[in-house]
């Protein structure tokens, strides 16, 4: 397969069009101002839109409609415009509608920065806007990575009727590496006989809304919609385990931080530590069982939390392994990365303890 | 074996552009690499910096805080970036807009004035291939001949004279005598 050299903003856009995502709604703000050029250029070409709206809450209104007409469709934004959108999102988990949410996080709160960070983990995992609803949150932490989870992305978000995030961070969106578009083939959106299309009168009309009256009735659309939420957590939760066959140390970290994680783990095995890496892929639904039991099969003692934010993640960790082990956390935030070798001296530290308790 | 890239001057030099080719060539190579910028708030004539990573292993953190080779092509970017190479790593430095002593005696240092040359040789704005030249004839990361076949590259028929300028400017980098 032939290989190219993309961004991960550029990435994103052309493995979404691959997926038959037609429609580009968005506003521009960096660190992921490229994939709405990249859309501008593309999309009139394989007959599709790309429109610059007038602002971020103008856009995710748009792909609110287009999601109800029945398109696959997307938009993208960086912290505080994905902010901006929250409204529109509840909106769209209210009316059951699929789409791509892409947030290119920088550093906040306010208008923060513009370089790297993970500090909406809550924000993408908790609830993005009001009400009891919830994304699908992919975290890919290499540019190959972003291409093949568009793909899941629009395939689980169409299959729920649930809106899905990819969250992904200045760098990712900022760095190239080679990456294979080609493995994704053409791929077509399913039938949506739900979606408001237009008939003529020939079918019953389908009707997208959010707005319940009634108590009852609004209690029992979301419950149906928890028990999809069900669903989800049980068959769409991804994950990765590296090196944590023996570990003592469970490193658990998402998107680039896993990235610089794993370099930590080599130089942690190089000095006979044993450490290993769990990398959540889905941030929601969290992979709490299986890091429960990974950890329980190696016989971990200590767990290492590593995030860009002053701690977000690390609380879904101690709820996966209900508090049974000793969870530290080293954020770095602001547009910071960790070196390998700071986390290599958290990890070090932790040897120190388990090594103290054996003696 | 893990090579740590970064290249650094004015907007407008080509770092991008120069530094592209060298993630190209480790990706038809075969290796790992990841190419970052630096971004911000910079325009022409700002600063430019850009790091890329060539690896036989995964590759954690893309960005270059401790590079193995420096290439400097102004003096902010030489003052900022020297004191951070690695010991034992390689400068190779635009010395017609760098003039003054290195200043370290742990690095290995490389002068080249590639400004000069490309106006010498009416290739101006080509310094950043000349830098490329002389990278690849110091270090050897590349074959030669293919990494000329990757800087002519896409490069469409109506600017045939850029990838003729590009091979000149290779060839002047990787020719250079000290």
């Amino acid at each position: 397969m032939a290989k190219v050299l993309m961004k991960g903003n550029e990435a994103i856009a052309e493995a979404a069009i691959a997926c038959g995502c037609r429609l580009y709604f968005g506003y521009p703000i960096t660190p992921q101002t490229e994939v709405a050029e990249y859309m501008a250029k593309r999309m009139p070409k394989v007959g599709g839109l790309c429109l610059q709206a007038e602002s971020e809450i103008a856009a995710i209104n748009m792909v609110l409609g287009a999601a109800a007409a029945g398109a696959r469709v997307m938009t993208s934004s960086s912290s505080p415009g994905i902010a901006l959108k929250s409204e529109g999102i509840s909106y769209i988990a209210g009316s059951d509608l699929p789409c791509l949410i892409l947030n290119v996080q920088r550093g906040g709160p306010g208008l923060g920065g513009i370089q790297p960070a993970q500090s909406d983990y809550n924000l993408a995992v908790k609830s993005a806007g009001h009400g009891d609803a919830h994304m699908v949150v992919y975290a890919p932490s290499s540019i190959q990575e972003i291409v093949d989870l568009t793909a899941v992305a629009f395939d689980v978000g169409d299959k729920y009727r649930v809106p899905v995030m990819m969250l992904a961070d200045g760098a990712l969106g900022q760095m190239m590496e080679p990456v294979d578009l080609e493995s994704l083939g053409e791929r077509k959106p399913p039938e949506k006989p739900w979606a408001t299309t237009g008939h003529g009168g020939l079918r019953k009309k389908n009707i997208i809304n959010s707005l319940y009256i009634e108590p009852e009735e609004l209690e029992e659309k979301v419950r149906a919609r928890f028990e999809r939420y069900a669903q989800i957590a049980e068959h769409e939760a991804r994950w990765e385990e590296y090196k944590l066959g023996d570990a003592e140390i469970c490193l658990v970290a998402y998107g680039i931080t896993a990235r610089i994680c794993k370099t930590a783990v080599e130089m942690a095995r190089r000095r006979g530590i044993k450490a290993g890496l769990f990398r959540p892929i889905t941030l929601w639904p969290y992979p709490s069982r299986q890091l429960d039991e990974a950890c329980r099969r190696a016989g971990v003692k200590r767990v290492l939390v590593a995030e860009l934010n002053m701690g977000q993640m690390v609380d879904d960790v101690r709820l996966a392994i209900n508090c049974r082990l000793p969870v530290a956390f080293h954020g770095r935030t602001g547009g910071v990365l960790p070196s390998p070798e700071e986390l290599l001296g958290e990890i070090a530290r932790l040897d120190a303890e388990i090594k103290e308790e054996k003696d | 074996m893990t090579v740590e890239i970064l290249m650094a001057g004015f907007g407008g030099q080509g770092i991008l552009f120069a530094t592209k080719q060298i993630a190209k060539s480790a990706m038809v190579a075969g290796r790992q690499v990841t190419w970052i910028p630096s971004y911000g708030p910079e325009a022409r004539g700002g600063t430019s910096n850009c790091s890329v990573i060539v690896s036989d292993e995964p590759i954690g953190s893309p960005i270059v805080t401790k590079p193995d080779i420096l290439l400097a092509l102004n003096l902010q970017s030489f003052d900022k970036f020297v004191p951070r190479i690695k010991p034992g790593g390689m400068l190779i430095y635009d010395s017609s807009l760098v003039r003054k002593p290195v200043g370290r005696d742990d690095i290995e240092a490389h002068a080249i004035p590639a400004t000069q040359l490309a106006s010498d040789h009416g290739i101006a704005g080509a310094a950043n291939v000349i830098m490329l030249g002389r990278l690849i004839a110091i270090t050897g990361l590349f074959d030669p001949e293919e990494f000329k076949s990757h800087l002519v590259e896409g490069i469409p028929d109506s600017r045939a004279q850029m990838r003729e300028n590009n091979i000149k400017a290779f060839e002047i980098g990787y020719g250079y005598k000290e």
